[in-house]
């Protein structure tokens, strides 16, 4: 089974810093790292190539020249090579342009039984490339899944849904956005990133994927702020006498007129 | 003139885009319409005029009878493109969201998903939404010619009901045969809980030792007469309690007037879905949790020694 897993190099957002006088986010410098859900697709990708006992994964990911290194997150994780993707015209596509970009090195990379996306990004959770590539590609699409197998010919795949789990089948060539809960992604071994290194990698630019500026002319969303929220918290904190403290904070949210009523 | 239309795989989330489609339509010249899909589509009209739709948009044919994103997708398209509708309004819930982009993709527009609210500078939509993993709200403009939203449920308030009147129009779609097949659906275990909607919010997190001691927030939960929500390792990584509870950036989006967050650090994925309480109190053992910066008041302590300790005194109150 060949398949093809779309990764999104991303800051760990977890260490993002806050500036207090502008609110804006302080992320130069933070480690840079595929996102949860990614990396649940790529877990998911080698268990089914490993299910089928043959194939490969291609692990297939966009981003800054630092990409060199974090792909070797996903080829340390299982991929048996990859794809990186890296121009200057890249860098602030919206996600129109990267659906763009990611089909046409999809459809460079060839044939796939399965493309695989993480259900969104960790950092906008906007979840609109696998269902743009879905549309440009002409696959038929597995959202939300929470569980997948390749049974009869076809992959069945349990969607998580509000209200159900919906059981889904579809023939193949497929894509497939899975959601966190699906696995867990192995943690590699020294062998594993110590092999990694020596994985087929090719990188590919606008040019190699038959791209110009004219592709992504357009300026589709213009960002007004983007600012963290002001927190205006009394951030009054008790320590030490619980008892005490306990009668001072239920005085206090009676007064403040916050239980029942 | 703006023609906006408005779709929700959820009444109520239709109901709530019309509320405000109503109160923006005349800032906007705008018309808005609906879409109704499925079985039951013509007998709502009534309804969505009563919430604000000048037109309906209905079809009940039988390949829309399952919801399919890439029918929907498709009967949506042919929609708007053929009443030159440039705004597309759509309820983000899961199929929602993922309708609206490849919506999208089909009217070659620019889209925002999971928006949290929009507001209206001269005639552009000024969209909000979170991003960076929930650390800063955006606010963002489509500049492209065709717009599609994807809003959070709940982020606009329903308005009344009024005896609105318009126009339903029976739509004939050319629709394809989905590419995926529903085999079986199996239902969710019974948590109808609504924590969008509760005054008093308890939420737990980590600091929860085993599934055995939920009794103690279910107490707490008891006398506050609030809604118990989780953070996502509960919910997901755990089971100790449903989905539907989780609070976050991937969960529920909460704005209790009382949030009581025990034994949670703090992180930005969660605590986003509290950011709107009105008062804020956490209880956590370690005095550096982040949560204890966007608190208004703070216990430092073992939530098992101090949240019996506050069941007891709150039923004296």
């Amino acid at each position: 089974m060949d398949i093809i897993v779309c990764l999104k190099q991303n800051v760990d957002m977890k260490q993002i810093r806050i500036k207090r006088d502008t609110r804006e986010a302080v992320i130069e410098g933070l480690p840079l790292l595929f996102g949860d859900m990614d990396r649940n697709a790529l877990e998911e990708a080698v268990k089914l190539k490993e299910k089928a006992g043959s194939g490969k994964v291609v692990a297939l990911a966009m981003g800054s020249a630092k990409l060199k290194d974090t792909i070797k997150d996903a080829l340390a994780g299982g991929a048996d090579e990859a794809v990186i993707l890296i121009d200057p015209l890249f860098n602030t596509l919206s996600s129109t342009g990267k659906a763009k970009v990611l089909a046409k090195a999809i459809q460079k990379i060839g044939k796939f039984d399965v493309l695989m996306v993480g259900e969104g990004s960790t950092d906008n959770y906007s979840g609109q490339v696998g269902p743009r590539l879905a549309e440009i590609l002409d696959l038929p699409a597995l959202t939300y899944v929470r569980q997948m197998e390749f049974t009869g010919g076809k992959m069945k795949a349990t969607r998580n849904m509000e209200e159900s789990f919906e059981v889904v089948e579809a023939a193949l060539p497929v894509l497939a956005a899975v959601t966190s809960g699906i696995n867990e992604p192995r943690i590699p071994s020294l062998m594993q990133i110590l092999k990694a290194a020596r994985k087929p990698l090719q990188e590919w630019n606008a040019a190699a994927l038959g791209l110009t500026a004219a592709d992504f002319a357009q300026n589709e969303t213009e960002v007004l702020s983007n600012l963290a929220p002001v927190e205006q918290r009394k951030k009054i904190i008790y320590e030490g006498k619980i008892d005490e403290n306990i009668t001072s904070l239920v005085d206090s949210l009676i007064k403040e007129g916050v239980l029942r009523g | 003139m703006t023609n906006i239309l408005i779709y929700c795989d959820i009444d109520e989330g239709a109901f709530e885009l019309l509320s405000w489609g109503k109160k923006v339509k005349d800032s906007l010249h705008a018309t808005i319409s609906a879409v109704l899909l499925g079985k039951g589509a013509k007998g709502k009209a009534a309804d969505y005029f009563a919430y604000g739709a000048d037109k309906v948009y209905w079809s009940e044919q039988a390949a829309l009878t399952d919801f399919y994103a890439d029918v929907y997708a498709d009967a949506l398209f042919q929609i708007a493109n053929t009443n030159d509708h440039d705004i597309v309004l759509i309820g983000s819930t899961r199929r929602g969201k993922e309708l609206a982009a490849r919506l999208a993709q089909k009217m070659q527009a620019g889209c925002i998903t999971d928006a949290g609210g929009i507001e209206l500078k001269g005639q552009d939509l000024v969209v909000h939404r979170y991003t960076l993993g929930g650390n800063t709200l955006s606010s963002e403009v489509l500049k492209t010619a065709k717009k599609v939203i994807s809003v959070l449920p709940k982020s606009f308030e329903k308005g009344p009901k009024s005896a609105g009147q318009g126009e339903a129009v029976e739509v004939s779609l050319t629709l394809k045969e989905p590419k995926t097949k529903i085999v079986e659906k199996k239902g969710k275990a019974g948590d109808a809980v609504s924590l969008e909607d509760a005054q008093t919010l308890v939420c737990i997190g980590r600091g929860l030792n085993k599934k055995e001691d939920l009794p103690l927030v279910e107490t707490l939960a008891k006398t506050l007469n609030a809604e118990i929500g989780c953070t996502r390792p509960l919910s997901h990584e755990w089971q100790w309690l449903s989905e539907q509870r989780e609070v976050g950036l991937s969960g529920k989006k909460c704005k209790p007037r009382l949030c009581v967050e025990l034994g949670i650090s703090g992180q930005i994925q969660h605590t986003v879905g509290i950011r709107d309480s009105k008062v804020i109190v956490a209880v956590n053992k370690d005095k550096t949790a982040p949560i204890f910066e966007m608190v208004d008041y703070g216990i430092v302590g073992d939530i098992y020694e101090v949240v019996p300790k506050l069941s007891e005194k709150l039923k004296t109150v």
